[in-house]
């Protein structure tokens, strides 16, 4: 019995998980309106089935009293709604200035995350960092975060960090990210954006500041290049198979950013926006065969033989 | 020289199918309860079709990383789902019920424009059959149903599935415009003698009011439906940001429309329940000032909170906090509404025929909807909520428990009168159970859905806790909701076979459509009384205790 409860306890706990003031801020406003909701709604509820068993048919037959209506009553409800969506209002407003708090005109965003079909890319301009799908922040600080798109709509959706924020072509939005305490957050698009919506997933990475530093000091790095020959065969694959027509690996001739940036694959914990496990095996899965791994995305097949797959996936997996 | 036109009459009220030119008939008809009839049958044999596809889907999400639908699959089978339940379901739903109804509930014998409803009639059904043609043309449209630009462009979506819906939807758009003027010229000038627009049964009022809704918020849907089809055809740029067109704008046009559309979905349900209410609780309508016009306030509100649906957009916060405003005033009178029915019930003697049953599954469920509404205009929570499956839940509570319900319970209340024949109790009652327990476990649990992170639209979705088993709850209650459909359409054929004979007013109501015989002749009435008050039929009946003697 306890233990039912326990979990029915940590289902609803659930819904309310604030990992960040704004969060925290929503979910406060969220719990008042649920429960000013849950009363109107057992309110009504009760009256019908209350209404239902006391003027049943069968305990009154006959015509009842043919009544028309009263205003008293009438004026009664709507005031009591105009008071009730009056106060909600007035929170809603108080709650919106809180989470969109103004910031200076002209002042450089910490992140800028540059929605596509379908993956995320992500830049912290003061560091010249570029990585994609995963996000590192540090704890305790409060990151203004520029969103865009780079074709159509799509939007960022991190539920326990806060709100979402749409990701408009030829409109940028900001928004505040942050977050209490160490850990991983995910989300994911919430608008859809066609073919693989539902691998467009976010990974929020939160790290205390030095190991937030460490790891911005790590993306800042040239990766080395490869030693051994397979790596190397897979470097050579990669100049010369086109790849860098879209993707980036720094040090390299490679510099498009029409994929996602590639100079520190191996460092990240997902491939295809969250879709798999970042391992060799999935990389040559993805390598071999791209339609059928992520039917739709842009990724095109190169028709690579086994050994080509091979080579070009140890590179990448090379790329600490 | 004078033209004579020959305005085809059908011979017989009802002609067999399998009688002599009973199928022309049909075809030919501009009887409006004829073209009733057809919008009914139309909007089952959809609710059917977009039912399989909604089962699709359920399938689909039974359990996390399921392969049953492909992407692709899946993405043209959610917009199909969106598109047939909206446009080819409840819309003809409610045309249909009032086509049917509003002449006979004034008195009058037709339509103002007989030949325009048939005209209505045939391009909403051949909109419908244009839009599921699209299946054997390379693709059904696959951006939702309200095909947000520049997914919409044909730069992400080259195949003509989007074109067909645009064009289907215009062509139905033209028949609901068509219906709407047709509602409102018969409303003003076919009413009976007597019966002013103070007097007439609330679904009059709800499908007049939701008229002029329809006549201002379609337009701008055709609109905007034309300016994608010349994106899309003649290479414009109106919604091409490349090329300096403007994504944002399609929003705003599109919801300005489909806000409005959401009323308009619900409002002919309201009057149903407006009618239904009273006579199974044997008592008239609670504050019928009031209920018809908060409508009025309903329907100019609407216009004023399309926003609503983009306060992720990223607007401003003074523009959102103005449309938070109007999206939460509009709660009122809706509320208002709800409270009315309620008290129609109270101190009553309620007779819990199946009508009944629906109409207060739909006082419970509306409810649910319209707060999680309320919670929308709530601009944070929306900031949270908003394309998740919570909004999902509302969107089925709303179309599924108001405006599906409300049309349920018309179907019992009318059907006696359609066609003479009462529904079978029995039936109608596990129909009603079954379709509480399914609709309830299917979609309530849409809400934690969102809450705990599943956006909607997905064709699949991780292993994150609850939503496997939220949705395995989900998909098994949507057989249950499958069978209540299976029971009511069982009813359905077994009623019009063997039903009961039904007599002209078998629920003892008081409005004129129950004065003449069921089903009503090819005229609708041989004579009319007077009316001197709302309820005619209970004057009528009740010589010593009239209604326009009360006050």
């Amino acid at each position: 019995m306890d233990k039912i409860l326990d979990s029915i306890g940590k289902f609803f706990a659930g819904i309310f998980v604030s990992d960040s003031a704004e969060a925290g801020d929503i979910n406060s406003l969220f719990g008042k309106f649920l429960i000013a909701a849950g009363i109107v709604a057992v309110m009504i509820a009760g009256l019908v089935i209350i209404a239902a068993i006391r003027f049943r048919a069968k305990r009154r037959p006959g015509m009842p009293s043919q009544y028309h209506g009263s205003n008293v009553l009438e004026i009664v409800w709507t005031g009591a709604a105009l008071i009730t969506v009056s106060y909600f209002f007035v929170l809603t407003i108080q709650t919106m200035r809180l989470i969109n708090q103004p910031f200076q005109k002209g002042r450089r965003p910490d992140i800028t995350i540059t929605a596509h079909q379908w993956w995320w890319d992500m830049r912290y301009p003061e560091y010249h960092v570029i990585t994609a799908n995963e996000l590192h922040i540090p704890v305790g600080a409060k990151l203004l975060t520029q969103i865009r798109s780079a074709d159509v709509i799509h939007d960022w959706w991190v539920p326990s960090l806060g709100r979402k924020v749409d990701a408009v072509p030829g409109h940028i939005n900001y928004t505040w990210i942050d977050a209490y305490k160490p850990g991983l957050y995910k989300g994911t698009c919430s608008e859809y954006c066609g073919m693989q919506h539902a691998w467009m997933r976010i990974r929020v990475i939160a790290e205390t500041p030095e190991d937030f530093a460490a790891w911005i000091h790590h993306q800042q790095q040239i990766p080395s290049p490869p030693t051994d020959s397979l790596g190397l065969a897979g470097a050579r694959l990669f100049q010369d198979n086109t790849c860098g027509n879209c993707h980036a690996i720094a040090g390299t001739q490679a510099t498009a950013h029409i994929g996602p940036d590639l100079t520190h694959l191996a460092s990240r914990q997902t491939i295809l926006s969250g879709m798999l496990p970042n391992t060799l095996d999935n990389l040559k899965l993805w390598l071999t065969d791209p339609q059928k791994v992520k039917k739709g995305s842009h990724m095109p097949d190169f028709r690579l033989s086994e050994d080509k797959v091979n080579a070009l996936a140890n590179y990448l997996e090379g790329l600490k | 020289m004078s033209l004579k036109l020959n305005i085809p009459e059908s011979a017989e009220a009802l002609p067999s199918l399998r009688s002599p030119n009973g199928f022309l008939q049909w075809i030919s008809t501009v009887d409006h309860k004829m073209i009733g009839i057809m919008y009914l049958w139309t909007a089952l044999l959809f609710l059917m079709t977009g039912f399989v596809e909604a089962l699709l889907m359920r399938i689909q999400l039974m359990r996390p990383e399921n392969a049953f639908l492909s992407p692709e699959v899946y993405n043209q089978i959610f917009t199909m789902h969106g598109t047939t339940m909206i446009f080819l379901v409840l819309t003809p739903v409610l045309v249909g019920f009032a086509t049917y109804f509003l002449p006979l509930m004034i008195g009058a014998n037709e339509m103002a424009f007989p030949r325009l409803n048939a005209f209505s009639y045939w391009m909403f059904l051949m909109g419908g059959l244009l839009l599921y043609f699209s299946f054997f043309t390379g693709g059904a449209p696959n951006v939702g149903w309200f095909s947000y630009a520049p997914l919409s462009e044909n730069f992400y979506s080259f195949e003509p599935g989007v074109n067909y819906w645009a064009i289907s939807l215009l062509i139905m758009g033209v028949g609901t415009i068509g219906a709407a003027i047709n509602f409102v010229v018969t409303t003003i000038t076919m009413r009976a003698p007597g019966l002013s627009l103070t007097r007439v049964p609330l679904f009059v009022w709800m499908v007049f009011v939701n008229a002029f809704l329809i006549l201002a918020a379609f337009p701008v849907l055709n609109a905007a439906l034309v300016m994608i089809l010349i994106d899309r055809v003649l290479n414009a740029d109106f919604f091409n940001v490349a090329a300096g067109g403007n994504a944002i704008i399609w929003q705003h046009l599109f919801w300005t429309f489909g806000h409005p559309e959401v009323y308009i979905l619900v409002l002919p349900a309201f009057g149903i329940i407006s009618e239904v209410i009273p006579v199974f609780s044997r008592k008239p309508i609670f504050g019928y000032e009031f209920v018809a016009a908060s409508s009025v306030a309903i329907t100019l509100l609407s216009f004023g909170v399309w926003a609503h649906h983009m306060f992720a957009v990223g607007l401003g916060t003074t523009f959102d906090a103005v449309f938070a405003a109007t999206s939460m005033l509009i709660a009122v009178p809706t509320g208002v509404k709800i409270f009315n029915w309620t008290a129609t019930m109270w101190g009553g003697s309620i007779q819990f025929k199946t009508s009944m049953l629906f109409a207060m599954a739909f006082l419970i469920d509306f409810t649910i909807g319209g707060l999680s509404g309320v919670g929308f205009a709530i601009v944070p929570i929306d900031w949270r909520l908003t394309d998740t499956y919570f909004v999902v839940a509302h969107i089925h509570y709303v179309f599924l428990g108001g405006s599906l319900t409300g049309g349920f319970a018309g179907l019992y209340y009318w059907f006696p009168k359609i066609t003479g024949k009462r529904l079978s109790e029995r039936l109608g009652r596990w129909h009603f159970w079954l379709f509480v327990i399914g609709f309830t476990g299917t979609f309530f649990v849409f809400h934690f859905l969102g809450l705990f992170g599943m956006a909607r639209r997905v064709f699949t979705y991780p292993n994150l806790p609850y939503l496997g088993s939220l949705n395995l709850v989900s998909t098994l209650s949507s057989l249950v909701l499958g069978a209540s459909f299976l029971v009511m359409i069982f009813n359905i054929f077994y009623s019009l076979r063997k039903g009961e004979t039904a007599h002209d007013n078998p629920w003892d109501a008081w409005t004129l459509e129950w004065l003449t015989s069921s089903p009503p002749p090819v005229r609708n009435f041989q004579f009319l009384p007077l009316v001197r008050s709302r309820r005619p039929l209970w004057d009528l009946n009740h010589p010593e205790d009239p209604d326009w003697k009360r006050k």
